[in-house]
């Protein structure tokens, strides 16, 4: 996503002084005794593409149905641009909703599907063909005017039900999966265009996904949620590298984790003392010496070289190469410790393994160590 | 013990009469047509029991009333010396055509069994829309209590609705008990008790056919409207209302074809009062012993109902064909 990185088109990075468009504070549901959103309280702003990331059932698509006024929560309020909308029911809410199902009218055509959210607005005959058509050519689907929904392929459906969401020009659209009925190559294709899209109109989107790639990819900031409440929220690149959670860091791509206790803690360094090596972390966070804390390792930043000795000290073990996958651009290798504990290595194949003596294989003998920028602390 | 040893014998037996290659072909041919013959079975046997009655009534339609057993001329007869005689007749349709009390029967029919559908799908709509957002306790019970009273016979019902609409009936009784009114309602032997008995008793082919339906709409429909501003009215008539259309049909077309040929409700709860074409053909068939008119009145009935569905059809298929 090429967004600019000028502060002012992106407020959620220095929120001081502004007005969120989206405010949620202590809301609450409960379905019976399932409690589906934990007392949640969370700020968007206006531009931003906002992904809810979870496994199914960890409330993020009540959280959405919240937002559009399907669902009342228990306790709490949302105000969306300043108003509450406690007792705004979904049709007069200034949010659109493009639904997993798509959710497109079987007996319209595309054309009297997109109109039909205008036609509501009491908008006059000739604009809404106009605003039909302008956004009709935003989705490259002029020509599909006339057709019904079942005349269309699913990457078609998919943009239909965007273009109807977003014809109404809502200050909020809310997208629920809305990549997950496509295959995977038409996936990635439109995970750049919505994100285009996106930028084109300026609509604040709130999307919810359960495919990380997919939320990495597209948002400006995003939420990682489990059993109802935010882990984490930030922007891809802080959840990525900063997970403050063992649940986020193994979420979010993969981690390998170790267990230990911080030796010492100043301001631009961390150390903890680990079953395998010491860990040394070049800049500070605010930890308690002494305290049992996790480490982790994504597998990316792990350099693997083959060594007959076993070297000591900090950020660096040895172990034994127990299974290597070869992925084509990445290889992964499985590094069983002295302890037991399996550690993955993903390598990048900056060349062909031709010659049998350099190649990493089962049962060499490995030496891993990383940069004292690489390890995350994990507080829980 | 026995059978298998016949069986062997047969087996033993069987190449001899029907050599190896008939018998693969035989088999392979049922492998490939079994769709086609559990197909035609049944289809056969609706075939049959359909057509050879209607070309029987339609036979009689044709033919004199006389004095006979069966009561009417024969359509083909052979005399002596190889003299072939053919009898056609259509006295019986003019007959009733130009008899207006026919006539005005027909529109009668038509005039209450198209009403009673109109009842039907006024009342069973929201019926069957409630069973289809019921929870997944309430819709089986619901389903259940649509169906129940066909566990009790037609006729019954029928003569209980008599008791609760006489005079003396049930609802009067009440009413006068509570001092609403002091001398009982007239409701028996009334177009409106035959109104009760045919909306009552066709009510469940009108529910079944629009849950069906119902049951199979995307409910996010329902939320994307709403969510694209339309009030709950709005979604009713531009997504809901179409989207049933076919469940409409179906419920109006197994309501009112039984509904105008219906006898037993006109007969009894209508008594004498309200002419309908089922009462008017039983009587000229038992009390009349007029077996060339009364078929004629059916025939007449078959093409009154059958043209219109037809002219129907047609146009929906036209317009499908638009789409």
């Amino acid at each position: 996503m090429a967004l600019s990185e000028n502060l002012a088109d992106t407020p959620w990075l220095d929120p001081t002084g502004q007005q969120p468009l989206v405010q949620l504070r202590g809301v609450t549901k409960a379905f019976g005794s399932v409690v589906a959103v934990d007392n949640i309280d969370l700020d968007i702003y206006q531009g931003e593409l906002f992904c809810l990331l979870g496994g199914s059932g960890c409330g993020k698509s009540t959280l959405l149905r919240m937002l559009a006024g399907f669902e009342t929560p228990n306790s709490g309020e949302i105000l969306i641009d300043g108003v509450d909308m406690a007792h705004v029911p979904a049709y007069e809410r200034p949010t659109n909703m493009m639904f997993q199902s798509y959710a497109l009218f079987p007996h319209m055509n595309v054309e009297k599907n997109i109109a039909f959210g205008l036609q509501q607005d009491g908008v006059a005959r000739s604009e809404i063909a106009d605003r039909v058509h302008d956004i009709l050519t935003l989705v490259e689907l002029q020509d599909f005017k006339k057709r019904k929904p079942q005349q269309l392929s699913g990457g078609q459906r998919q943009r239909v039900a965007l273009a109807r969401a977003l014809v109404k020009e809502p200050k909020l659209l809310l997208l629920d999966e809305p990549l997950a009925a496509l295959d995977k190559k038409l996936r990635k294709q439109t995970q750049f265009e919505l994100a285009n899209i996106q930028d084109k109109v300026g609509v604040t989107f709130i999307v919810v996904t359960h495919d990380q790639e997919e939320a990495m990819t597209l948002s400006t900031r995003m939420a990682v949620m489990d059993a109802g409440r935010f882990q984490q929220i930030g922007t891809p690149t802080e959840i990525y590298e900063y997970p403050d959670s063992r649940f986020v860091a193994d979420f979010i791509g993969s981690a390998n984790i170790f267990e230990g206790r911080v030796t010492e803690d100043s301001a631009d360094h961390v150390n903890v003392s680990t079953d395998v090596c010491d860990i040394f972390i070049d800049h500070g966070q605010s930890v308690q010496v002494n305290s049992k804390i996790w480490v982790g390792l994504r597998p990316e930043k792990i350099r693997i070289t083959k060594s007959e000795t076993a070297q000591s000290g900090p950020n660096q073990i040895s172990g034994i190469v127990d299974d290597v996958g070869y992925l084509g651009e990445t290889s992964i290798y499985k590094v069983r410790l002295s302890s037991g504990q399996i550690v993955d290595v993903a390598a990048p194949n900056q060349m062909r393994p031709n010659s049998k003596t350099d190649r990493i294989t089962w049962e060499d003998k490995v030496n891993l160590s990383w940069e004292p920028s690489s390890a995350m602390l994990l507080k829980s | 013990m026995t059978d298998a040893t016949q069986t062997e014998d047969f087996e033993a037996n069987r190449p001899a009469a029907i050599p190896a290659s008939w018998q693969k072909r035989i088999a392979r041919s049922l492998q490939n047509n079994w769709r086609k013959i559990v197909i035609l079975i049944p289809f056969a046997w609706l075939l049959i029991f359909f057509l050879t009655p209607f070309f029987i009534v339609a036979k009689i339609s044709l033919a004199e009333l006389a004095i006979a057993s069966p009561p009417f001329t024969k359509m083909v007869e052979w005399a002596d010396g190889g003299i072939v005689t053919i009898r056609i007749v259509f006295d019986n349709f003019t007959y009733i055509l130009e008899d207006s009390l026919y006539f005005d029967t027909y529109v009668n029919s038509l005039k209450i069994s198209s009403s009673a559908t109109l009842l039907c799908l006024l009342f069973g709509y929201p019926i069957a829309y409630a069973i289809v957002r019921s929870g997944p306790v309430a819709k089986p019970i619901f389903l259940f209590l649509i169906i129940l009273p066909f566990w009790t016979s037609f006729l019954l019902r029928v003569y209980a609705w008599m008791g609760l609409l006489a005079d003396q009936g049930t609802i009067n009784n009440l009413l006068i008990a509570l001092g609403i009114i002091d001398e009982p309602l007239r409701m028996l032997y009334t177009e409106f008790a035959v109104y009760v008995g045919i909306v009552y008793t066709y009510m469940p082919f009108m529910i079944l056919p629009l849950y069906a339906n119902m049951e199979r709409l995307d409910g996010s429909l329902n939320e994307a409207a709403a969510d694209l501003g339309a009030r709950p009215t709005t979604t009713f008539f531009r997504v809901t209302l179409p989207l049933t259309k076919p469940g409409i049909i179906a419920g109006c077309l197994l309501v009112f074809i039984p509904a105008t040929g219906e006898y037993v409700v006109p007969d009894l709860l209508g008594g004498g009062n309200v002419q309908m074409i089922g009462r008017v053909l039983f009587n000229e068939f038992s009390r009349n012993s007029d077996w060339p008119v009364a078929s004629a009145v059916a025939i007449v009935l078959l093409f009154v109902l059958v043209v219109p569905m037809m002219i129907f059809q047609y146009f929906q298929g036209k317009s499908a064909e638009a789409k």
